[in-house]
C-alpha cells in the first residue's frame, strides 16, 4: 500500500516493511518465525507509543495536514444522518473549498458548514485545498444565516491552511467577507459549535469558527500565520525554509490544542487514537459525536438573549496586557 | 513534467522587488520623494500635509500628526493610554518579543500601535482612534484589539460617531492566537454598535492589510481611503508567492479596490477633515 510517510514516522514503517516481509517468508522457511514476528510486532507497538505519544508542535502541523486524515465530508457521512448539500453564495459561484447543507445529529436538525479539503491532487485541485475565496466564505455565511432563520444550530468544521490569497480573491474582497463572517457570527441567534478537524490557519479559518463550542483535534493547530509564513518573516528566507525554523516557528506560536486549552482559548480536546485521526478514524467519530451532542443539550438550554450574551463576553475576555 | 520537475517549478517564486517608497521623509531642507525621485522642498512638504507636492504621493503620517490633522485644536483627549502589552507566550524567535516592544516604543514614542480617545471636528465630538504604523507595522495584538473594542463600547454608551484610522500588517504574530481573536473580539463589538445608528467612518491609510482588514476597518457605515493607499487581505508578497507571477502595478491599491465596490470613497488628505466633517453631518 502506498501511503504518505512522514519523517518522524519512518522508522516506524521501516520495522513494519521487515514485519511484512517476514509474514511474507514464514510459511517458506523451516524454521518457526513466530518468535521473531512477536518480537517484532512488540518493537512496533513500542516504538508507536515512543513516537506518537509525544509530538512536538510541528510533528502535529505536520500530521494535521496528512492527506490520509479524514476530511470535512468524512465527518459529515459519519456522524450525521440524511445530509443535503446546499450550494452557492448566490452572489458569484459555488466555491467548493467550502461545503455545507441540513442533516441530522441524532433526532436534530442542523446546519453543517466546513472547509473541504481533498486527500489527492485532483480532489486537491476541485477544492482548492480547502482554501476558499470570498463567494467560499460568503456561501458558509448565507447558509449560517438561512440555520438562524429557521432556528437549525450550526455545526461548523474548520479545516484550511488559510483564506486563498490571489488577485480574484482580493479583487472580491476577501478581507471583507471575513470581517462579515465574524461580525454576522457573533450575533447569529442560534448555537454555533466549532470543531477544528486539521489546518486552522488564521483568517480563513476564523470566517467560520467563531462560536459557542470551540473543540480540537489532539493533533490540529490553529494559529494566526503558518509556522511556515512566520519562521520566513522572522528568520528571513533561506534559514526560514530549514524544517528546523519551521519547527521553531511552531512551538513559539503555541499553536496546539493543549497550549490553546491552557490559556482558555478553546474549550475542549478531541483525543485522536496513536499516530493521528487516520489509523483509526471511527475512533474520531465517535468521540466527536458525543462532544457534539452533549455541547448542543448544554447549549439549548440558553435563551438566546444569554447564548449571545455568553458568546460576547466569552470573546470580549480574550486578550492579555496589562494596565497602569 | 515529472513529478519532481513539477515541485522544482513549483518552488521558483517570482523575486519581489522591494517597494520604493520609503516610510519617513528624511531631515533636511531639500528631499527625494521616494515615490516620484523628484527634489522636494521639505516646508512644502509638510505644509502640504506630508503629500508630495510634485506627485501627490501620501507619505505615512504618525498618530499625532493624524490627531493634528484631523481633530480641532486641542480638543483630543486620550483614553487608556497606559495599556500596554503583556507577552502572553514568552515569544521569540531570532528576537524576542519583548525586546520588539521596547524597540517600537523607543523608535514612535507610543505604548502601542494605537492611540483612542474622543476629540472634536469641527466642534462634534466623536470617539477617535488611530492606529501607528512605526509600532511593529501597526499590528494588532491585544492591546490594540481591547483599546478598538473599547473605543467601540465608548461610543455606543454615549451615543457618539466612532472614526477609526486604520494603518496595519495585520494580527501581531508574536502573540499568536490571542491576536487572531481581537479580530473576533472587535467585530462582535461593531456587531452591537451597528444595533444602534451612531455613524462609524473608517479611514483605511497605508497600507491596510491582513487581520485589521479582515475585521473593524472593513465593517464601518462607510469606508474611506487615502490615495494609492495599499489595501488589501493578503500581502503582496504572499500573493506572488502563491500564483508566480508579478502582480499589476497598482493592485490592492485604493483606486482599484474603489473600482471593485469595496470602498465608498478616496479622498485626499487635504480634503479629509472636511469630509468626515460633511460626513458626519448627514449620518448624525
Amino acid at each position: 500500500m502506498a501511503r504518505y510517510v512522514l519523517d518522524f514516522e519512518k522508522p516506524i514503517f521501516e520495522l513494519q516493511r521487515k514485519l511484512d516481509l517476514l509474514k511474507k517468508v514464514s510459511p517458506l522457511e523451516k524454521t518457526d518465525l513466530t518468535a521473531e514476528i512477536e518480537d517484532l510486532e512488540h518493537k512496533i507497538e513500542k516504538l508507536k507509543v515512543r513516537i506518537y505519544s509525544h509530538l512536538s508542535p510541528w510533528e502535529k502541523v505536520q500530521v494535521s495536514r496528512h492527506p490520509d486524515r479524514p476530511k470535512t465530508l468524512d465527518y459529515i457521512n459519519n456522524i450525521f444522518t440524511d445530509f443535503i448539500e446546499i450550494h452557492g453564495d448566490k452572489l458569484f459561484r459555488d466555491d467548493l473549498s467550502i461545503i455545507g447543507g441540513f442533516g441530522f445529529l441524532n433526532d436534530v436538525k442542523v446546519m453543517i458548514v466546513g472547509h473541504q479539503k481533498g486527500k489527492n491532487a485532483k480532489e486537491n485541485i476541485l477544492y482548492n485545498f480547502g482554501s476558499p475565496h470570498p463567494e467560499g466564505i460568503r456561501k458558509a455565511l448565507r447558509l449560517m444565516k438561512l440555520a438562524e432563520k429557521f432556528s437549525l444550530p450550526v455545526i461548523s468544521f474548520i479545516d484550511t491552511a488559510g483564506a486563498y490569497p490571489g488577485i480574484e480573491a482580493e479583487e472580491r474582497g476577501q478581507a471583507l467577507a471575513i470581517a462579515s463572517n465574524l461580525m454576522e457570527m457573533s450575533a447569529l441567534k442560534v448555537p454555533i459549535i466549532v470543531s477544528n478537524i486539521g489546518e486552522g490557519g488564521s483568517g480563513g479559518a476564523l470566517a467560520l469558527g467563531l462560536g459557542d463550542k470551540i473543540f480540537m483535534l489532539e493533533n490540529s493547530y490553529y494559529s494566526v500565520i503558518s509556522p511556515e509564513g512566520c519562521a520566513s518573516i522572522l528568520l528571513k528566507s533561506e534559514n526560514g525554509d530549514s524544517s528546523k525554523a519551521k519547527a521553531e516557528a511552531s512551538t513559539a506560536l503555541k499553536l496546539t490544542a493543549d497550549e490553546l486549552l491552557e490559556r482558555g482559548l478553546i474549550d475542549g480536546i478531541i483525543r485522536e487514537p496513536l499516530g493521528g485521526a487516520h489509523h483509526n478514524p471511527s475512533e474520531v467519530f465517535v468521540e466527536l459525536k458525543q462532544a457534539l451532542v452533549s455541547s448542543l443539550l448544554e447549549l439549548k438550554k440558553l435563551s438566546t438573549n444569554k447564548l449571545l450574551e455568553k458568546r460576547y463576553n466569552r470573546y470580549r475576555k480574550m486578550g492579555v496586557f496589562i494596565e497602569s | 513534467m515529472s513529478i519532481t520537475e513539477w515541485f522544482k517549478a513549483k518552488n521558483k517564486y517570482i523575486p519581489v522587488e522591494k517597494s520604493g517608497t520609503r516610510l519617513n521623509i528624511p531631515d533636511g531642507i531639500w528631499s527625494k520623494c521616494a515615490a516620484c525621485n523628484e527634489i522636494i522642498f521639505q516646508k512644502e512638504v509638510v505644509r502640504n500635509f506630508k503629500v508630495c507636492p510634485k506627485c501627490n504621493h501620501h507619505f505615512k503620517l504618525t498618530a499625532e500628526e493624524r490627531v493634528n490633522l484631523l481633530l480641532d485644536d486641542g480638543s483630543f483627549v486620550e483614553f487608556n493610554g497606559g495599556m500596554i502589552s503583556n507577552d502572553p507566550l514568552d515569544f521569540e524567535i531570532s528576537k524576542s518579543y519583548r525586546v520588539s516592544l521596547n524597540q517600537a516604543q523607543e523608535i514612535s514614542g507610543l505604548k502601542e500601535a494605537i492611540v483612542t480617545g474622543e476629540g472634536k471636528i469641527d466642534d462634534r465630538l466623536i470617539i477617535f482612534g488611530v492606529m501607528d504604523f512605526r509600532f511593529i507595522g501597526g499590528s494588532m495584538g491585544s492591546v490594540v484589539g481591547e483599546k478598538v473594542t473599547r473605543a467601540i463600547e465608548k461610543a455606543l454608551e454615549e451615543n457618539l460617531p466612532l472614526v477609526l484610522v486604520c494603518s496595519s500588517g495585520g494580527a501581531r504574530m508574536q502573540e499568536g492566537m490571542f491576536s487572531l481573536m481581537q479580530m473576533a473580539k472587535t467585530s462582535a463589538a461593531i456587531a452591537r454598535f451597528k444595533q444602534k445608528k451612531n455613524p462609524y467612518i473608517s479611514i483605511l491609510t497605508n497600507p491596510t492589510t491582513g487581520g485589521v482588514s479582515a475585521s473593524f476597518a472593513t465593517l464601518a457605515d462607510l469606508i474611506i481611503a487615502e490615495p494609492e493607499a495599499l489595501i488589501g487581505f493578503a500581502g503582496p508578497r504572499v500573493i506572488e508567492q502563491t500564483i508566480k507571477q508579478k502582480l499589476p502595478k497598482g493592485f490592492q491599491s485604493a483606486e482599484l479596490m474603489l473600482k471593485h465596490g469595496m470602498i465608498d470613497l478616496i479622498v485626499h488628505r487635504k480634503d479629509l477633515k472636511n469630509t468626515l466633517s460633511k460626513l458626519l453631518n448627514f449620518l448624525y
